[in-house]
Formats: C-alpha cells, structure tokens, sequence
C-alpha cells in the first residue's frame, strides 16, 4: 500500500483524513483505488476522459508524475503520492 | 615587559612587507590575493582600497575565515599606517595558520599618497547602523546586503492576511520602498490574522491601515499606494519599476494576469497561498525557473477553488506563509543563499509537517516558453474556460 496525501479540498471526500493509503502498482492504479474507495473524490481528479484533471498535480514523492511516465509510472509500496490542486487564498 | 615600540618592532620584523605599489599591482592583474582592511568600521566606511574586504583588528580572528577562507592563499592586510596591519598579519602567521600573509607598508594613508584610487563607500547614517546592526553582522547580508534592501523596490499584491505580515517584517528589515494594491476596506472579520490592521482602523482603506502599521515600525520606509483591483487595463503600469513582486492575491484570474505580465516584464514573483491549515509557496522568477502556468497549466474549476471568505483560515497561518515569503524576498533582493525556485514547498499546520515538490519549467508552456516582447495584451491573464470560470465565480 503506498500513502497518499490528500490536500484540502479534497479531505472532505475521504472523511477528514489528510493521508490515505492506497493499492496499486502505477500512479493510475492508485489514484484508481482512492477514487473508488472514496467515490467523491472521482470527479476532482479524473476527467471525463479518464486522464488526470490538467488542473491537479500529482507528484510521487517530490518528482511531477508528468515529467516521469505519468499514469503509468510504477509505484513501490514505501513511495508516497502527493495530490496537489491549486489554491489562491490570501 | 617589551614597551609599544619593542612589541611594533618585533612584529614588523617577523612579517613580510609590501609595498602599496605591488599590492596595486596586484589588485589589477587579479592574481588572486585577497586584499583586507583591519581598521575600525568608519575607517573603513570613509574610504577604503577598491574590492578590500573588511575584517576590524579586533575580530581578526572570529571573521577572517569569512573574508580568506583559504589559508594558502595570499592575503595582504593594510590599515591606517601600517601598524595595526603588522600586528594583525603576524596573529594570522603564528596564531591562525596562514601561509601567506603580508602587511602593506604606510597603510592607506601612503596608498592614497602614491595617488592610488580609493573607494567610498555608501554609509548608513548613524541611526540605520544602530537600526540594521543586527543585520551588518551577519556576513551574508552585511552592509552591502543592507544598503540592496534599502534600494529595493517591492510590490505587495494584497494587504490582507499575507500583505501584512509581509509588509511589516519587510519594512522592519529596511526595504526602501514598498508598494501596497488593495481595493478592500479592514473589517472586524480580517483582524483574526491581518496583523497590519487595527481595531481602531475599521472602515479604513487597507492601504492607508497598513501605510500606518509600516510607518510605526520603520518611517524611512516609501509607501506608495494603489487602492485598486489590479486588472488587465492597469497592471503593467503598476507592475513596471518594482524588482520583487509578493503575490497574495485571493483569486485566480488576477494570478494567472499577474504571472503573464511578470514574466513579460521578467520580474520575479513570491507567490503563496493559503486555506484552513494548508499553506503553499514557491518563487516565480521568469526563464530562470519555471512560470505559475508551467506549475497550474490551468485553475480548478470555481466549486473546487474555494477562498478563505468562504471557507476559512487558521488566522496564524498566513504569518507563517508571509514570513516564508518575506524572507524570500530578502534573499532574491540580497543574492543570499537558495531561493525557492523550481521547489514548491507545502506547509501543513496540523501535522507541522513542510514538504517539498520540484516544479519543472514546461518546454510548451504557452507564456514562458516565449520571448518575452511576444507576450500580447489580449492574451495576458487569459486560460482555457476563462469566461465560465469568471462567471461561476461571480
């Protein structure tokens, strides 16, 4: 199970918890897992399409997966996943 | 015991000396000697041998390694006449393990006699240097440091939750002048965390509040201010001249307008933003690093961009974003140690954990993979589904 980190706008979809942990051997397969764990959580990452969101950005652990093989790069149980939306607050 | 002249004598007799000839000569071929000023901070601050350092005799041994830290290399000392220097170059000699080290016969005094050229260094007035002290002292800000951030020119987007501590701590440290954009009058709902403000400021002008607060900490700071939104019709205007731009704007629209104009005009931007308990920061600094859009190739849609109106914020959270930010502010301005480009760093109150991601510049990012001059009007702050995510924001 690799852990992710859930950032703010999307804590409310998994109850509160600010990590999670999910299974799956690439970034898609995680990210597949935590959507269907916490359904909520399906629309604010994937699109209709089934690719990632443009407006979500998913490192593994601090590498942008986009520069990487992006879905489909593998992922070890110790790696963490980090989902990092944009915020403008200020 | 030796007398003043006996303990001269053997000091000069136990160091070599040069001539202010061959140390001029040497400052011109470059040939790598490191050439150091021993005497008091405003014997030095009068004049001094161009590119010397500054290490006073009295804490030759505390800071020399800051100036020479190559003990191999060659290091000529001067001072006033040449006494304090003999007695200096023969502590660096017995006491510090140079190899190297020689004394310039006559001082500056016979320096400026042979009419060799001097420098005269910018001074602070008595009171900046009693008011900066703490900062003089450390080596990597020192006066030079100082007298950057006294000429600096920063912008301020926002004098709100980021905007105040932002603005304070950099009028404290001595940035010359600071320019404040908001259009927003204080209300009580700001004074849980937007410390430039004030109970008795309520209903007044954030700019004029906060021209208050900065005033009261340091008046030598410039304020010049712009109670406006910044939109496309005014932000090149506003922006141009300034040489760091502190963003902390509340909205998506007016980041993405500021990232294209920065990146036109290649001024850097200190960007964070906060909700709840979640803070992120990086440093745009245009075709060094990468731009906001190589970061959010574009925003979230309105339901998912929540503000801190609408969803709320630890109040001490945007001290610690804005101080991130402020001193990265002053490292840009200073050219000391690693600024925050090409990492965006995550701070999380509740788990006090920061975590750091690398951000890339994107080779097809549609403004920074550009020359700057080719950055259009009409396309500035413009993204895909600008219109409807403008309209569903209201």
């Amino acid at each position: 199970m690799s852990t992710v980190k859930i950032p703010p706008v999307l804590r409310a979809a998994v109850g509160g918890e600010r990590e999670v942990s999910a299974d799956g051997a690439d970034v898609g397969q995680v990210l597949r897992s935590l959507a269907d764990a916490h359904p909520d959580t399906e629309r604010q990452l994937f699109g209709e399409d089934g690719a990632l969101n443009r407006y979500v950005n998913v490192y593994l652990n601090d590498e942008d997966v986009r520069v990487l093989d992006g879905l489909e790069t593998p992922v070890k149980p110790e790696d963490t996943l980090v989902i990092l939306p944009a915020m403008a607050g200020g | 015991m030796p007398s003043y002249a006996e303990l001269l004598r053997q000091a000069k007799d136990s160091v070599q000396e040069v001539d202010p000839k061959e140390v001029h000569e040497m400052n011109g071929n470059g040939n790598g000697a490191v050439v150091v000023d021993v005497r008091e901070s405003h014997e030095y601050e009068s004049s001094h041998i161009p590119g010397a350092k500054h290490v006073p005799r009295g804490y030759l041994e505390q800071r020399i390694e800051s100036a020479a830290p190559d003990h191999s290399q060659r290091v000529v000392l001067y001072c006033q006449s040449g006494n304090r220097s003999a007695f200096a170059a023969k502590t660096l000699l017995e006491e510090l393990g140079y190899d190297d080290v020689v004394s310039m016969t006559g001082g500056i005094t016979l320096w400026k006699d042979r009419g060799y050229d001097v420098e005269v260094p910018r001074a602070l007035s008595a009171e900046q240097r009693e008011r900066y002290s703490r900062h003089i002292l450390i080596p990597e800000i020192g006066l030079e440091g100082q007298l950057k951030l006294l000429d600096a020119k920063v912008l301020l987007l926002g004098a709100g939750g980021l905007g105040s501590p932002v603005s304070i701590y950099l009028a404290a440290a001595g940035v010359g002048t600071l320019g404040l954009v908001d259009d927003d009058v204080v209300d009580l709902s700001n004074l849980q965390r937007q410390v430039a403000h004030s109970n008795d400021r309520i209903g007044m002008p954030k700019v004029d509040s906060a021209e208050i607060a900065i005033k009261e900490i340091n008046p030598d700071v410039e304020v010049v201010k712009y109670e406006t939104r910044l939109d496309a019709s005014n932000i090149m205007e506003i922006i141009e001249g300034y040489d760091v731009i502190v963003d902390g704007v509340d909205n998506f629209p007016t980041r993405y307008l500021l990232n294209d104009a920065t990146v036109r005009l290649k001024i850097p931007v200190v960007s964070a933003s906060i909700l709840g308990f979640d803070g992120q920061i990086s440093v745009f600094a245009p075709y060094d690093g990468p731009c906001y859009r190589c970061l959010y190739p574009e925003p979230p849609p309105a339901e998912l961009a929540p503000s801190c109106g609408a969803n709320g914020v630890l109040g001490l959270l945007p001290g610690t974003m804005g101080l991130l930010q402020a001193t990265e502010v002053a490292k840009l301005i200073t050219g000391a140690g690693d600024p925050l480009i090409g990492r965006l760093a995550m701070y999380d109150a509740l788990a006090a954990t920061l975590t750091e991601v690398k951000v890339r510049r994107d080779p097809e990012c549609p403004i920074c993979s550009r020359e700057p001059d080719s950055i259009s009007d009409e396309e500035m702050g413009v993204f895909p589904d600008y219109e409807a995510f403008c309209a569903a924001a209201g």
